[in-house]
């Protein structure tokens, strides 16, 4: 079990299922404030299902209780209004809409709720990526596949989450950009962000978070500290190979 | 034909070519937010023409008991919902919005000497009684099939449609109704007449173009709305719910289809099922632009008024003949045109 002292999000039995399909079973896991947890696994795991689950995306059975509140059948308005924000595999861009246009819709329900604090997030934002500033008035789907990344990231960012839950932000993209993105995962956590990080590059994921999880056809097959998790070798042969230390550099 | 009549009649075009393009980008805006193709817009513009038209009678417009009737089953199924849920609060605001609102309305129709009260006044009590149904439509009938394959939406819609027909028909009768023109002016320029009602009307068009234009650009209320007619699923994960979404297009597209009926009831008598054919010429130029193109459809919308006018001179008996057959040529250089893409992902 994540001992925590403040956990941010713990799911408990939760089960979805496609039809008789059962994508999901009994998955229980916990996210503490200020921690980096990650789920890894193999295609088609379920681990997507997960974060669209506790999103309120997909329908789903068990309890979601987010920052002390359970929800029984998660809805992903309130869920954003709440403070969880999913960065999508798909990025979901506004591709026809500028950078700027993209940044401040992220904070649209915070917007409704009646902050306006909107141009100090942006700032902060563009700190942390200082590309998205220089093209700000460009179209989101004129860029490159790691400024969709960090569009897509930032754009969640201005919701200001308690909860940022990536699935596979480093999916397709170059080595040097995942190094990037990953420095970024580290960097929000010193800010203060919770985050759960869905990843299939598990040897990056394990060396940036504090916990993880291995999801295997649907249910969680092992649970640890990410760093013992790393060393256990059944998670070695599953997922990291050998000699296939070059990959870890991209999380340094 | 000389060059008076000639004119004459591009005035005309004109003058409808507006009211056109305002209804095919309401027709534009709800398909690329909710999918819908919205068969009813014109119904719209008859209810809040002869809404205006029982106002200036100094009678109750039944349209009002409409919305209060709409209002109260819209309470009734989200204040269940708020009830089963234990959100207490949210009580409140549904019952104050649709039954408190309604019911308020009723009672300012009642008080105040409607019939003896200034033009503006009537238009905006009109406008108040028909707006409103946009978005309690969109609750009733759509929300809870929003996310139905586009057929099911338009089958819905020709419903929706029928129903506002028939319904229009037992609130207003089935006498044609003229309203008095904002304005008696009249202007000489060169050759041409031009009446102050036809400087109204293209000017509030414009006005509301513009305005429309600043909403989707400047606003984030706008910006959302964009934002989900180009991804639905990014939009929702922002926390843009599409039933918000929906409200906001139908309210918009509610407002164009009540203000376009209050701008034209001076120049034509409206019927309770004019606003069909009205509304399917915005449908034609809305085509023109491809359901997708703002500006290709106000440019179309200009183009079937002129064709409209001109083809009454020469062809009076055949003018929508020719109108609507302007439809098939669109339809074979749209789909020679453009390529056929393969839904992304």
């Amino acid at each position: 079990m994540n001992e925590v002292k403040n956990p941010v999000l713990q799911i408990d039995k939760l089960c979805v299922s496609y039809g008789k399909v059962e994508a999901l079973s009994n998955a229980s896991i916990t996210v503490g404030e200020g921690q980096i947890v990650t789920v890894i696994g193999p295609n088609g795991a379920g681990k997507t299902t997960m974060l669209s689950a506790i999103m309120g995306v997909l329908g789903s059975a068990g309890r979601v209780s987010f920052d002390g509140t359970i929800e029984a059948v998660p809805e992903v308005e309130r869920m954003v209004a709440r403070g969880m924000n999913l960065v999508p595999e798909k990025r979901e861009l506004f591709g026809e809409m500028s950078i700027e246009d993209n940044l401040e819709l992220g904070a649209f329900q915070r917007y409704r709720m009646g902050h306006r604090d909107q141009a100090r997030t942006m700032n902060e934002v563009f700190e942390l990526f200082p590309r998205l500033k220089e093209r700000r008035t460009q179209l989101a789907g004129t860029l490159s596949g790691g400024e969709r990344q960090m569009l897509a990231v930032g754009r969640a960012l201005m919701a200001k989450p308690r909860l940022l839950m990536l699935d596979e932000p480093s999916l397709g993209l170059a080595p040097l950009i995942v190094r990037e993105i990953f420095r970024i995962v580290a960097e929000l956590r010193r800010r203060g962000v919770s985050i759960l990080l869905v990843e299939q590059n598990a040897r990056a994921a394990l060396q940036v978070a504090d916990y993880a999880y291995v999801l295997e056809t649907g249910q969680i097959a092992m649970q640890g500290p990410a760093h013992a998790l790393a060393d256990d070798p059944r998670v070695i042969e599953a997922y990291l190979g050998l000699g296939g230390k070059h990959q870890a550099m991209l999380s340094t | 034909m000389d060059v008076q009549i000639a004119l004459m009649l591009a005035q005309d075009g004109l003058t409808n070519g507006a009211i056109y393009a305002l209804l095919a980008l309401a027709l534009v805006l709800v398909f690329a937010v909710t999918r819908v193709i919205f068969i009813p817009q014109g119904e719209f513009v008859a209810y809040g023409a002869l809404t205006l038209a029982m106002l200036q009678g100094g009678s109750m417009p039944a349209t009002a008991w409409l919305l209060a009737g709409m209002g109260a089953l819209v309470a009734l199924i989200d204040g269940a919902t708020a009830l089963r849920n234990g959100q207490t609060q949210k009580l409140a605001g549904v019952l104050g919005w649709n039954v408190g609102y309604p019911l308020g309305l009723v009672a300012l129709l009642t008080l105040l000497p409607v019939k003896d009260l200034p033009l503006v006044a009537q238009v905006v009590l009109a406008l108040a009684v028909v707006v409103p149904m946009g978005p309690l439509l969109y609750r009733l009938v759509f929300q809870p099939i929003a996310s139905a394959p586009i057929l099911i939406l338009l089958i819905v819609s020709v419903a929706v449609h029928v129903a506002m027909v028939g319904l229009g028909l037992l609130f207003f009768g089935a006498e044609g109704q003229r309203t008095p023109a904002f304005s008696d002016a009249n202007f000489e320029i060169g050759p041409l007449m031009v009446s102050g009602q036809t400087v109204w009307v293209v000017m509030a068009s414009v006005v509301l173009i513009l305005a429309l234009y600043q909403f989707f650009e400047r606003t984030l209320y706008g910006k959302a709305l964009r934002a989900t007619a180009i991804n639905r699923n990014g939009a929702r994960l922002m926390g843009i719910s599409p039933a918000l979404a929906g409200k906001l297009t139908f309210f918009v597209a509610a407002l164009i289809g009540a203000l376009s009926g209050v701008l034209i009831a001076p120049i034509t008598t409206i019927y309770y099922d004019t606003g069909f054919l009205i509304g399917l010429k915005g449908f034609v130029a809305a085509i023109i632009g491809g359901l997708a193109s703002y500006p290709l459809a106000a440019v179309g919308a200009v183009l079937v008024g002129l064709l409209e006018s001109f083809s009454s001179f020469w062809a009076s008996a055949f003018k929508e003949v020719i109108v609507f057959t302007l439809i098939i040529p669109v339809l074979l250089w749209r789909s020679l045109t453009t390529r056929h893409v393969e839904e992304e992902e």
